[in-house]
């Protein structure tokens, strides 16, 4: 299963429909919405946070959240 | 139409858009800063003069991706639009948005837009359309949006005088119309029957109102209780809301594909080549710790003559002021209570502007977010959070600023750790009692040849601080069971070249807030302080006449004479009364009543400790005029073991309980107010307070 902790630095994927219920409606509301695109930017030295863009929002979210968020590999 | 009221603006729009470049460009200097009641959030209003000579006035609100609020700052944007009855309820709302980031910041938009308040778009860095190479049709979008759409460059002062027009123009408009209709998609029949609670309000603002559990008092009781019925379903009211975000986005999308197009090819990406620098695994951190010494550096070396500048005018006021007035009480509250108490605050402003200096610079680059994202895994591991990072430096001017400036913190847990270690770390009124008591006890060598033992001293004072401060925050992290449910988020703004206007205004304006808030505090106990020290029970009144009737035998000189008045005064005082009583359970640590005084006297702010010992010690060094207070404490002697007062022991003793103990009023009031709850500052108190006592106990074992 791919989330967005899965994915490597340049890559990108589509967020899938089923996490709407985990994503947090703070997160929703910047632009980390199901059926968009995210691309994982960089990952911090210590493997955590990581830094994605997603909807235009340049965002950093912990490992933790973004291990939540299913994707599919694009 | 002429209005005799000055119209109400609104300043709404997500953090990092330029919004306070607008503001400022708007209002000028014309700015006032007051609070909103009830929380410590700055309420920024500025007066802007229109074209047709009205005036509006303008209301900053707090930066926020959404008027669904996750903090107190976003919270005040909810209540603003809200509060029909308020004096500056907006008449017009001017939502500004960022080129960059168009389809975020439409989201606000469009929330703030089904309020049905009149309202304006401002996009701003219209100036970088060609950069980042985006091509917008503000004709359609307007037409879209339903709403005046107006390109700025807040910075460059671009479009300024088209949203004046604008505002007037938008006034006259009484009603604006919704941008997205809640019901059909979502739940139809839910929203009819939210709709028909009341006549008084929009769909949305209800909706708000159920959401956010904010109820006004413009409401019956009947509407009020209907609205709760809407909040019995919580999962589904969340559910709705997450639907609510899709519908706004997805009708934004659909506005955007006709009238924004970005030509990735086209836009330079400097931001990933500096991400890559400043986010680097090595470089990332040296680049960091590179400016956290700059940092220091500038705070002790650029503030160091200005501060000197101060102490000294201040001390030449109070003796002009003697001089100058008829003595008396009222002479002496001003000259010995008043002035000193004023110079106390006073003195902190160069080291707390360069600070604030630094930390604008800092965000305004969008370089703090990106200390966020190398710190945050470090600083998760003692409880804390990325955002921890920029009020612990902060706390190294001074911890009242560093407490306010956790509310960026989102995790509750995360937020009230920082606020209770930050007070360790060294603030800079720890500074001169480090400095006084490093240059009486430790001696004036170098180590290997070169380092300043007492200046490794000191650094060792301040490592002592933070690692204090990482240890109890360890220590906290397991003890306090909190449940907290937020979780963390950064955004990872574009890079951008300060603007000087905006950072002058942003350092004048926090120091300005410092002054008057923590200002307030110091000055009022010190005044406390004063009468403490000046006034007291019978023995007082009669200490003057005693040691006068007591020294008729020796031969003694009259200033002599009038030092021993002091200091029986003093020893008769309240205060000295208090110093008295303290002195068996600070005896262990080595110190005397004197020292206790200072101690008591050290709660107000901890550099009163100096002017205490100051005052106390004007004794024994007798006629000689030029005896410094350093000189005064280095004769000092106790009269019980006739040794020197100021030991290596009980001046190491005094560095650590310095370094540790809660000595701060404002800090309490500040923690009190943030936390809502005496529960923490009182435990910052005694905890801190615990730990001071036992660790200078041990010191001055040690070292005795």
């Amino acid at each position: 299963m791919n989330t967005i902790a899965t994915l490597r630095i340049g890559e990108t994927g589509i967020i899938s429909e089923e996490s709407l219920d985990v994503i947090p409606l703070k997160l929703l509301e910047m632009g980390c919405l199901p059926g968009t695109e995210v691309e994982l930017l960089q990952i911090a030295p210590l493997k955590d946070p990581l830094y994605i863009c997603v909807n235009g929002s340049h965002l950093a979210i912990r490992k933790e959240m973004a291990a939540q968020i299913k994707i599919i590999k694009n | 139409m002429e209005r005799s009221k000055p119209i109400q603006v609104a300043l709404i729009g997500n953090p990092n858009t330029g919004k306070t470049s607008l503001f400022n460009q708007l209002t000028g200097l014309n700015q006032k800063v007051g609070n909103y009641p009830g929380v410590t959030v700055d309420k920024k209003q500025g007066i802007c003069k229109l074209l047709n000579n009205q005036t509006a006035i303008i209301t900053d609100l707090p930066g926020t991706y959404s008027i669904n609020p996750t903090s107190v700052d976003e919270s005040i944007v909810l209540k603003s639009l809200l509060t029909t009855e308020d004096e500056n309820y907006p008449d017009v709302i001017v939502v500004v948005a960022d080129i960059e980031n168009l389809k975020r910041n439409l989201f606000l938009f469009s929330q703030v837009k089904d309020l049905e308040i009149p309202i304006i778009l401002a996009i701003n860095m219209a100036d970088q359309l060609d950069r980042k190479g985006i091509s917008i049709d503000v004709e359609t979008l307007q037409k879209e949006l339903k709403t005046e759409t107006i390109l700025i460059s807040a910075r460059k002062n671009g479009g300024i005088d088209k949203v004046k027009t604008a505002i007037v123009n938008c006034v006259e408009i009484s009603k604006a119309h919704p941008l997205c209709s809640l019901n059909h998609k979502i739940d139809e029949d839910y929203f009819e029957r939210l709709k028909e609670v009341s006549e008084n309000h929009t769909l949305y603002e209800l909706w708000l109102m159920v959401t956010q559990n904010n109820l006004p008092d413009s409401l019956s009781e009947i509407e009020k209780q209907k609205l709760l019925e809407f909040r019995q379903d919580v999962s589904k009211l969340k559910r709705y809301q997450h639907k609510e975000t899709i519908h706004r986005y997805q009708q934004i999308n659909e506005i955007l594909k006709r009238t924004y197009i970005v030509d990735r090819s086209k836009a330079k990406d400097l931001r990933a080549k500096l991400d890559r620098v400043f986010t680097h695994k090595i470089f990332g951190y040296v680049i960091f710790f590179g400016i956290l010494l700059l940092i220091f550096q500038s705070i002790f070396d650029w503030a160091s003559a200005p501060m000197d500048f101060i102490d000294s005018a201040f001390a030449n006021l109070s003796t002009l002021i003697k001089g100058e007035l008829a003595p008396g009480v009222l002479t002496n509250l001003i000259a010995d209570g008043i002035i000193p108490g004023i110079g106390g605050v006073v003195i902190f402003i160069p080291q707390i502007a360069i600070l604030f200096l630094f930390v604008a610079i800092l965000e305004e680059t969008g370089y703090m977010s990106r200390v966020v994202f190398l710190m945050d895994k470090i600083m998760r591991r003692y409880g804390m959070s990325g955002k921890s990072v920029i009020p612990l430096i902060s706390g190294t001017a001074c911890a009242i600023p560093a407490v306010m400036a956790t509310r960026t913190i989102s995790g509750w847990k995360e937020r009230l750790i920082t606020i209770l270690v930050t007070p360790f770390t060294t603030c800079s009124a720890r500074l001169p009692v480090y400095a006084i008591l490093i240059s009486l006890v430790i001696p004036d060598k170098k180590l290997l040849g070169y380092f300043s033992l007492q200046g490794f001293t000191l650094l060792c004072l301040y490592a002592l601080g933070f690692a204090t401060a990482i240890v109890s925050a360890f220590l906290l992290h397991k003890i306090i069971k909190v449940k907290s449910t937020s979780f963390f988020v950064a955004e990872m703004p574009n890079y951008k070249i300060p603007s000087f206007k905006n950072i002058v205004f942003n350092v004048i304006e926090k120091t300005k807030a410092f002054v008057f808030g923590a200002g307030k505090i110091i000055l009022a106990i010190s005044i406390v302080l004063w009468f403490l020290a000046s006034n007291g029970p019978a023995s007082y009144k009669n200490a003057e006449k005693n040691i006068v009737e007591n020294s008729v035998n020796f031969n003694i000189s009259a200033e002599e004479l009038q030092h021993k008045i002091a200091a029986s005064k003093l020893e008769n005082s309240y205060i000295g009364i208090m110093g008295k009583t303290i002195e068996p359970a600070i005896k262990p640590l080595g110190y005397d009543w004197k020292i206790g005084i200072a101690l008591i006297s050290s709660f107000a702010a901890r550099e009163v400790f100096v002017g205490t010992l100051a005052t106390i010690y004007s004794v024994e060094s007798g006629s000689d005029n030029t005896s410094t207070i350093k000189e005064k404490m280095r004769v000092e002697v106790n009269p019980e073991t006739g040794k020197k007062t100021f030991t290596l022991p009980v001046g190491m003793s005094l560095l650590i309980f310095y370094a540790f103990a809660m000595q701060c009023v404002g800090t309490l009031a500040v923690v009190k107010r943030e936390t809502k709850s005496w529960k923490w500052p009182l435990a910052q108190l005694f905890g801190m307070g615990i730990l001071a006592y036992v660790a200078a106990f041990v010191t001055f074992t040690i070292f005795s």
